[in-house]
C-alpha cells in the first residue's frame, strides 16, 4: 500500500516536470509552470520521506530534516539576494550543488554493488558519480570565472590533447574497474579524482561569450547524472526529471551555440582565440578615425528624432544603468519619440539575460524586440543608441570571413540614419576583436561610463523640456 | 552479454521511460522564444535537483552505525536541497519581473 502511494506521488511528480517545462516555454504560463514543477518536486520528496521505508530510526529522520532545513534556508536566501546581473553564476553554483549531490551518492553507493558483484549496477553508479563530479568541478570553475574570482581563460599548452587524454583515462579506468582487472576500491577513488580534474580542465580554457554554453552543457550533465541515479534506485521520478533536463539542456546548449553561429565542438575545443589576429588585420587601417559627440548634441539629436532604437549590452547591466535607460526611454516617449529595444539572442551573459535585466527595471515587455523583428526596422530608425554592446553590432560578422564571429547574425544598426555608440574607451569587445562600426561615417562615439553618460543625458533632456 | 540482456529485461520499463523522456525533453523545449532561455535553463536546473531523492534514499537505507554514509548523505541532502530550493526560487524571481511589467 505504502509503496503504491509512493509510486503515485512519483507519477504526479514526473507529470508536473513535463507540464512545468512545457509551461516554462511560454511567457504567459512560465511562472505557473515553474511553481507547478516545484510543487511536484515537493510531493516527490515528501512521498520519499513518508513512504519509502518504514521503521527508520528517528536519528536519521532528524539528520535528513536538519540537512533539508539548512539547504532550504541558505538556498532561499542566496536566491533572493543575488543581483540579477550575477544570476548566471548563481545558476552555475546551484547546478554544481546538484552535481556534487550525485557525486556523493555515487561515493556511498558503489560499495554495495561491489559486494553484490553487480557489474551493470556498478557501471550505473559510477557513471552517475563521474558525470556528477565533472559537473560539480566544472560548475564551480564556471562560477568562479563569472564571479571574477578567477582569470578568464587559462590555456595549458596543448590543452586539447591533455583534455582528451584525461577523458580517455576516465573510460579506461572505468573499463578496468568493471572488468575487475584492478583493485576496485582504490581505482574508483582514482576515477573520482580524474573526473574532478576533467571538470576543471574542461572549463578553464573556455572564456567570454562561451560561458553560458558551458553552464547549459553542465546543466544537462547534472540531469544525466540524476537520471543514472534514478536507474540505480529504479526510481521513475528521478529518471524522468534527470532525462528531461538532460535532453532539454542539450537542446538549449545547441540553440545557444546557433545564436553565436558556432558549433559545440568549437566551443569546447576552443577556436575562438585563434582567429582574432586575422580579424584585426582584416579591416582597412587607413581611414580609421572616429567621431566624437557631446552629451548635449546627443540630447538634441534624440529629442528631435521620430524613432530611437536602443541596443543594450552587458556593459549596460554591469554599469547598473538599466534604470537610467528606462528613465531616458520614458522621457523620450513623453516627447512623442518612439523608443524600442533591440535584443540580440546572446545579449547579456545568457540568452534572454538582457530581457531579465531590463524587466528588473520595469521596461515594458512589448518594447523588447527580438533581432529578426527589429532588423527590418533599422532603415526607418533615426537614431540607434548602442550602450555597452559591441560584438552583436559588429559588421565584421557579415563582411570579414577571417573574423572569429563571421557568420554570427547581428543587429543591422548600420542601416539606421545615425548611430551613437556609448563606450568607456576604444577597447575591443568581449570577443576581443575590433569593430568597424565605430569608424562608420554615420557613427558618433559617446565616451564615458554608461551610467554617468545616461544620467547626464537624462538631465540634459529634462532641461530641454 | 547475457548479463546485459537480463539487465535490460529486468529494467525494460525504465529503458522505455528513458527513451521516451529524451524525446519529450526535446519536444517540450523545441519552440521557446529566446526571451525565456535563461528562466528555462534555470527552471531545468531546479528540476535536476530531483537527485535529492537519491540522497534521501541513501540516508534512509544507511544504518545508524554507518557514520561515513550518514555524514556524506547529510552533506548530499544539503546540496540537493540547495539545488532544488535555490533553483526554483531564482527562476520565480526572474519570471516575476516579466509579469510585473505586463500590467
Amino acid at each position: 500500500m505504502q509503496h503504491n502511494i509512493l509510486e503515485l506521488f512519483y507519477l504526479i511528480g514526473s507529470l508536473t516536470f513535463i507540464i512545468g517545462l512545457k509551461m516554462l516555454s511560454h511567457p504567459e504560463t512560465a511562472r505557473r509552470g515553474n511553481l507547478l514543477a516545484a510543487a511536484g518536486m515537493g510531493l516527490a520528496i515528501l512521498g520519499t520521506l513518508l513512504f519509502y521505508k518504514s521503521d527508520v530510526p528517528m536519528l536519521i529522520y532528524g539528520l535528513i530534516f536538519g540537512a533539508m532545513i539548512i539547504g532550504t534556508v541558505s538556498g532561499w536566501i542566496a536566491a533572493k539576494k543575488v543581483q540579477m546581473t550575477a544570476m548566471p553564476q548563481m545558476v552555475s553554483l546551484f547546478n554544481g550543488m546538484g552535481g556534487a549531490c550525485a557525486m556523493l551518492i555515487g561515493l556511498i553507493e558503489f560499495h554495495h554493488f561491489l559486494e553484490a558483484d553487480d557489474n551493470i549496477g556498478l557501471l550505473t553508479v559510477l557513471a552517475s558519480m563521474v558525470i556528477g563530479s565533472v559537473s560539480f568541478a566544472g560548475s564551480i570553475i564556471a562560477w568562479a570565472k563569472l564571479n571574477g574570482n578567477m582569470k578568464r581563460e587559462i590555456r595549458l599548452p596543448k590543452y586539447n590533447i591533455i583534455n582528451t587524454a584525461v577523458m580517455i583515462a576516465i573510460f579506461v579506468v572505468l573499463a578496468l574497474v568493471i572488468g575487475g582487472w584492478v583493485n576496485e576500491v582504490p581505482a574508483i577513488y582514482a576515477l573520482f579524482a580524474i573526473s574532478l580534474l576533467y571538470g576543471i580542465l574542461l572549463v578553464i580554457p573556455i572564456g567570454g561569450a562561451d560561458m553560458p554554453v558551458v553552464i547549459s552543457l553542465l546543466n544537462s550533465f547534472t540531469g544525466m547524472a540524476a537520471a543514472f541515479a534514478g536507474f540505480l534506485y529504479n526510481n521513475h521520478v528521478m529518471l524522468t526529471g534527470g532525462i528531461l533536463v538532460g535532453s532539454a539542456g542539450t537542446i538549449l546548449t545547441v540553440v545557444m551555440c546557433k545564436g553565436m553561429n558556432r558549433s559545440l565542438t568549437n566551443v569546447i575545443f576552443g577556436a575562438f582565440g585563434g582567429g582574432g589576429a586575422t580579424a584585426g588585420a582584416g579591416g582597412g587601417t587607413g581611414d580609421k578615425s572616429v567621431k566624437d559627440i557631446s552629451i548635449s548634441d546627443t540630447a538634441v539629436l534624440l529629442n528631435y528624432s521620430k524613432k530611437v532604437v536602443i541596443v543594450p549590452g552587458y556593459g549596460l547591466a554591469v554599469a547598473q544603468a538599466q534604470h537610467v535607460i528606462h528613465e531616458l526611454e520614458t522621457i523620450l516617449e513623453d516627447r512623442g519619440v518612439e523608443v524600442k529595444y533591440a535584443i540580440h539572442p546572446v545579449a547579456g551573459r545568457m540568452p534572454g539575460h538582457m530581457n531579465v535585466l531590463l524587466a528588473e527595471s520595469n521596461v515594458d515587455y512589448e518594447k523588447l524586440i527580438e533581432m529578426e523583428t527589429i532588423n527590418p526596422e533599422f532603415p526607418t530608425t533615426d537614431v540607434v543608441l548602442v550602450v555597452g554592446a559591441n560584438d552583436v553590432v559588429n559588421p565584421a560578422a557579415k563582411t570579414d570571413p577571417g573574423s572569429p564571429i563571421y557568420g554570427m547574425p547581428i543587429l543591422d544598426v548600420e542601416s539606421a540614419h545615425n548611430i551613437i555608440v556609448n563606450k568607456r574607451s576604444m577597447s575591443a569587445g568581449y570577443a576581443g576583436i575590433d569593430n568597424e562600426l565605430f569608424y562608420n561615417p554615420k557613427t558618433s562615439m559617446l565616451f564615458g561610463s554608461a551610467k554617468q553618460v545616461l544620467t547626464e543625458l537624462v538631465t540634459e533632456l529634462k532641461n530641454m523640456g | 552479454m547475457t548479463d546485459f540482456l537480463s539487465f535490460l529485461t529486468v529494467h525494460i520499463d525504465m529503458v522505455y521511460v528513458l527513451i521516451l523522456s529524451i524525446f519529450v525533453g526535446v519536444e517540450v523545449i523545441g519552440k521557446v522564444p529566446s526571451v525565456l532561455h535563461t528562466p528555462l535553463m534555470s527552471g531545468a536546473n531546479a528540476i535536476h535537483g530531483v537527485i535529492i531523492i537519491g540522497a534521501i534514499i541513501v540516508m534512509l537505507n544507511a544504518g545508524v552505525e554507518n557514520t561515513v554514509a550518514l555524514i556524506l548523505g547529510f552533506v548530499a541532502v544539503i546540496l540537493g536541497t540547495l539545488n532544488v530550493v535555490g533553483g526554483f526560487v531564482v527562476t520565480d524571481r526572474m519570471l516575476e519581473m516579466f509579469k510585473k511589467k505586463k500590467n
